[in-house]
């Protein structure tokens, strides 16, 4: 191989891309030439320069999240009654049943379109943490380690209360992504029993926990204190849930 | 398959190059927020569409996913920004070895490589990319990006070389020393 066959091939030659004879080839002609040789290396050294750790942009992990939890609204949606199908069902139904489930509709219609992907959103997260080993970022059973460590890493102080007294003990905290933010998420556990508590700041007035919805059989609890939109979820029976919200939010 | 028995397998096969998906998308994006904007969209497009696929290069098959979605959005979100026209058989020969300048021969500094990258043409950023950073070989991106191998290669050569003068110019012209 001379000079004049070799250059085309350098840049293969540098990206492992030539076949074996002429791989060969070119081992054999660059002892013998310091332009090319000089080229490789120009080309190797600029191969390093873009392959430096800082210029590779990982996925963060509030990406990695929300990816998941849309995946995993999307592949156990819920199903929306049809309008039509409910209204077929009248009929056959009692006068105070039809006045209750028009309660129902109205209710269901009037929320905000939102409403049903955050609660997606809040089940799936809630999903992955009982999966992925609770997914904790903080372990500790100490509110004042937990809270602390929220510190710069959001930009709100979610109030942290240890409820091991009440039956309710706290294990730790994660920063989680729930409605295009990052929210807090605070886990207790009662028994067997995880519970994931979601925190974020919201503009609503402060409200008393209330059973918000079921969701493929976990109890989803919401409220609002001190400047915070909280959920709870778990597979605790509600009234527990509810007792442990109350304790929370007190 | 329906999308609760898919999303397992989807997340065994796909999801473990989120990290080459996000760095394809911010490298073309140029932002966290739009970058992750296309990462989310693409991923859903890939979830729909996963039931068909059947390559042994799921990378590859993100990526593509990845780097359409980005196109589509640059058309929708930046229509005053056009993508270069690229007359590729215009584009010299690659010679590398006959370049004059003084190139620099060891590893520039991150910054000044990462400035030099965000000046390439977007069609020039792809492939030094997929090449570079994801090491992907010319016959995966020509599949990738939809491209003869032979203008993988011209512009991979072209991308280069523009990257090495801007680097010899940073360097000497006062840049980081
Ligand atoms: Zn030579």
């Amino acid at each position: 191989m001379n000079c004049e066959q070799a250059r085309p091939l350098l840049a293969a030659y540098v990206d492992g891309e030539l076949d074996t004879v002429r791989m060969l080839e070119m081992e054999g002609h660059l002892p013998a030439c310091p332009a090319c040789t000089r080229a490789v290396r120009e080309l190797q050294q600029l191969q390093q320069s873009l392959r430096q750790e800082s210029l590779y942009h990982p996925a963060p992990a509030a990406l990695r999240r929300n990816v998941l939890a849309e995946l995993s609204a999307q592949a156990r949606p819920e199903p929306k009654p049809a309008f039509w199908s409910w209204f077929r069902l009248v009929p056959a139904l009692s006068g105070a049943m039809v006045v209750c489930l028009a309660a129902l509709l109205a209710v269901t219609l009037n929320r905000p379109s939102g409403h049903e992907q955050l609660t997606a959103e809040i089940v799936s997260s809630h999903i992955r943490s009982l999966m992925a080993n609770h997914a904790l970022d903080v372990v500790s059973t100490d509110q004042h380690t937990v809270k602390p460590w929220f510190n710069g890493r959001v930009d709100f102080a979610p109030p942290v209360k240890d409820l091991a007294a009440q039956g309710f003990p706290l294990i730790g905290g994660r920063l989680d992504y729930l409605h295009h933010r990052t929210v807090a998420a605070l886990v207790f556990q009662r028994n067997k029993h995880i519970i994931n508590v979601f925190l974020w700041p919201g503009s609503e007035k402060n409200s008393a926990p209330s059973l918000d919805s079921v969701r493929q059989g976990f109890n989803l609890i919401h409220w609002n204190q001190g400047g915070m939109t909280c959920w709870a979820i778990s597979d605790l029976n509600p009234t527990e849930l509810l007792e442990f919200t109350r304790d929370f939010a007190l | 398959m329906e999308a609760r028995e898919r999303l397992p397998a989807f997340e065994q096969t796909v999801l473990p190059h989120l990290d080459a998906a996000h760095n394809l998308a911010r490298w073309l994006a140029g932002n966290d927020q739009d970058a992750q904007d296309v990462v989310q969209e693409a991923c859903l497009r890939a979830f729909k569409f996963f039931g068909g696929f059947r390559g042994d290069n799921p990378r590859a098959w993100l990526l593509a996913i990845v780097r359409n979605t980005f196109y589509t959005w640059l058309r929708q979100n930046r229509p005053a920004i056009p993508t270069v026209e690229l007359d590729d058989a215009a584009l010299e020969v690659a010679d590398p070895a006959a370049a004059g300048e003084a190139l620099q021969t060891r590893q520039a500094d991150a910054e000044t490589v990462r400035r030099a990258i965000a000046a390439l043409p977007v069609e020039f950023r792809e492939i030094i990319v997929l090449r570079e950073m994801e090491a992907m070989s010319y016959k995966d991106i020509a599949i990738l990006a939809d491209l003869p191998i032979g203008t993988v290669m011209s512009r991979l050569a072209r991308a280069r070389k523009l990257l090495q003068k801007q680097l010899a110019r940073e360097y000497q012209t006062g840049g980081p020393s």
